[in-house]
């Protein structure tokens, strides 16, 4: 079973406790913008076999939204942060290359 | 190829079965074909099958990182209808379930289609409205469909528990041409056909790359060496993102693990698919007598073709619910496959940013009982250029318009 760590209330979760919520990340757009970047925005997915990053929510716990790094092809945790950021922080990072040199992730790496 | 025929068993029982010739070759790629298949699942094979028996293409391989139908195709739970709500769906879904009445024959492969029926039950008065409404419109599409009471379901499938104290029986959407085929069989049928037809099934050899020129396709790269084409079909299901950035584009599409569970053998007592999508959960029973059980996709993107166990857990406890007979069944086998999600959850048989590059994805925790159809539609696309009728709505530009094609329904989820 997935258990990942809620970065609000320091509670390790298990999956029964969690609401899965889709790529994290994501750039939103606005009114104004084009229909390749709305199109991009709403439904396209990057869907990686490997590193990904992702949104959760503690529904049974603290009801918070949090983000996590993981593998989707070893189900590997990386790490969860704060879902109030555009990057995953500088340790997620450092954690992954660890173990997965060379990754990266639309804009950053 | 010899053709199987009560008189070919008749003549190999007399001879200790040893005039069985192989079902199909194992060839060494060739340097290049007209048309690339990648995928040998059953929506792979199906294309190939149509591409030679609809246009005469021949020279076409098809190529399998693993082994025949070892995807979806073979770890599904082989429910076939075609009674979906939206017209492009029920088109495609009611062709298929057509062409499997008559695939054994054609394909001179027993693929032990039992059109037995499938029976979707209506739990609450949301499901009542919406069954409903699908069943006015299978009237107005030519799908034979309808919806049935609570006391015809206890008919059908006396084992049902209708006054269940969270989500008794309200009624059913019923299709009777609806059923079950050997998965297997499929894959297994379609290769043969595509091999006597002269093509290449190529198994154990990933596609690693694609080569482009100009923006069009030349070829791809694989564990066995470059092999190259002037047209493309990618049918990888689960693997849909993968191969697309290969590509170099984007899907809106995103890869989860869809379980499924058999229990031990047990004396026949259900002869009917039964169906319950607000607790998601449902069961038919094999020939053998197991009880084939399927229930929700699991929630977040994986690669692992394994899933988690509460899953499982919630499926049983609702069919326990349902179907109280079961309660002290043992499971004998669970197994997890990779279901490509798109957000309408229709799927896609589309051109693509690639120039001759074909995609056939997004069937999801649904595909199995639409691979002869899709086969037809994407061969078509494959052979002419453009999709024809069946695949026009089809496209991966849908979203971007905003023509969904919108069969989530209550449940999310379209089996
Ligand atoms: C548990 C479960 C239950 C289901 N129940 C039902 C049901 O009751 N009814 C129904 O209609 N549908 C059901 N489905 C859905 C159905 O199984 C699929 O939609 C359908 O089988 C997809 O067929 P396919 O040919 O597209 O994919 P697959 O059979 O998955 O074939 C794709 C193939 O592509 C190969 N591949 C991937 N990447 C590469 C590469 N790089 N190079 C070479 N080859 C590659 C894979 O190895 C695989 O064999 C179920 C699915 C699951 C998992
Ligand atoms: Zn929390």
């Amino acid at each position: 079973m997935l258990t990942l760590k809620c970065p609000y209330c320091g509670v390790h979760a298990d999956e029964t406790e969690l609401h899965p919520g889709s790529e994290a990340h994501l750039k939103r757009y606005g009114p104004g913008s084009s229909d390749d970047e709305f199109e991009g925005y709403l439904f396209m997915r990057e869907n990686p076999k490997g590193v990904h990053f992702e949104r959760w929510r503690h529904v049974y716990g603290c009801g918070k939204w949090f983000l996590a790094a993981r593998d989707t092809n070893t189900l590997e945790v990386f790490g969860t942060y704060s879902a109030q950021t555009t990057e995953p922080p500088q340790e997620i990072k450092e954690a992954i290359t660890a173990k997965r040199p060379g990754w990266s992730w639309r804009e950053f790496q | 190829m010899k053709r199987y025929s009560v008189f070919a068993v008749a003549r190999e029982a007399l001879r200790y079965h040893s005039g069985w010739e192989r079902a199909w070759a194992s060839p060494e790629p060739k340097k290049k074909y007209d048309v690339i298949i990648i995928g040998a699942g059953g929506h792979g094979l199906a294309t190939a099958y149509y591409l030679g028996k609809n246009f005469g293409i021949t020279n076409v391989a098809i190529i399998e990182k693993g082994w025949l139908g070892g995807g979806n195709t073979g770890r599904n739970t082989t429910i076939i209808r075609s009674n979906y709500l939206q017209d492009p769906s029920a088109a495609i879904y009611e062709k298929a379930r057509s062409l499997y009445e008559t695939m054994s024959q054609d394909l001179n492969y027993n693929v032990m289609y039992s059109p037995r029926g499938v029976m979707m039950l209506a739990q609450t008065q949301h499901e009542i409205r919406g069954y409903q409404r699908t069943a006015h419109a299978n009237a107005l599409q030519g799908v034979k469909t309808e919806f049935i009471g609570p006391e015809r379901v206890k008919e059908l499938v006396p084992i049902i528990n209708i006054s269940g104290p969270r989500y008794p029986v309200l009624g059913a959407l019923w299709q009777d041409r609806a059923g079950t085929a050997r998965h297997d069989a499929v894959a297994w049928g379609y290769a043969r056909a595509c091999s006597d037809m002269g093509m290449d099934v190529i198994q154990k050899c990933e596609v690693t790359a694609i080569r482009r020129e100009g923006g069009k396709v030349v070829g791809v790269t694989t564990t066995r060496g470059d092999i190259d084409c002037n047209k493309l079909g990618v049918v990888v299901a689960g693997h849909t993102g993968v191969v697309a950035d290969m590509a170099g584009f984007r899907l809106p599409i995103e890869s989860v693990a869809l379980q499924a569970l058999v229990s031990e053998p047990i004396k026949p007592c259900m002869d009917v698919v039964v169906m319950a999508n607000t607790v998601h959960g449902y069961m038919s029973q094999s020939d053998k007598g197991e009880m084939v059980i399927g229930g929700g996709a699991d929630g977040y993107n994986n690669y692992t073709q394994r899933g988690s166990f509460h899953h499982i857990e919630e499926t049983v406890r609702a069919l326990v619910e349902t179907f109280p007979m079961i309660s002290r069944l043992k499971m004998l086998r669970q197994w997890g496959g990779i279901v490509d999600m798109t957000g309408d959850r229709s799927p896609i048989i589309s051109k693509t940013p690639v120039e001759n590059v074909f995609i056939n994805c997004g069937w999801g925790t649904g595909g199995f009982k639409a691979i002869p159809g899709s086969g037809w539609a994407m061969a078509e696309l494959i052979a002419k250029g453009e999709p024809g009728p069946l695949a026009e709505e089809f496209s991966m530009w849908r979203f971007r318009e905003g023509k969904f094609i919108d069969e989530s329904v209550a449940a999310g989820v379209a089996h």
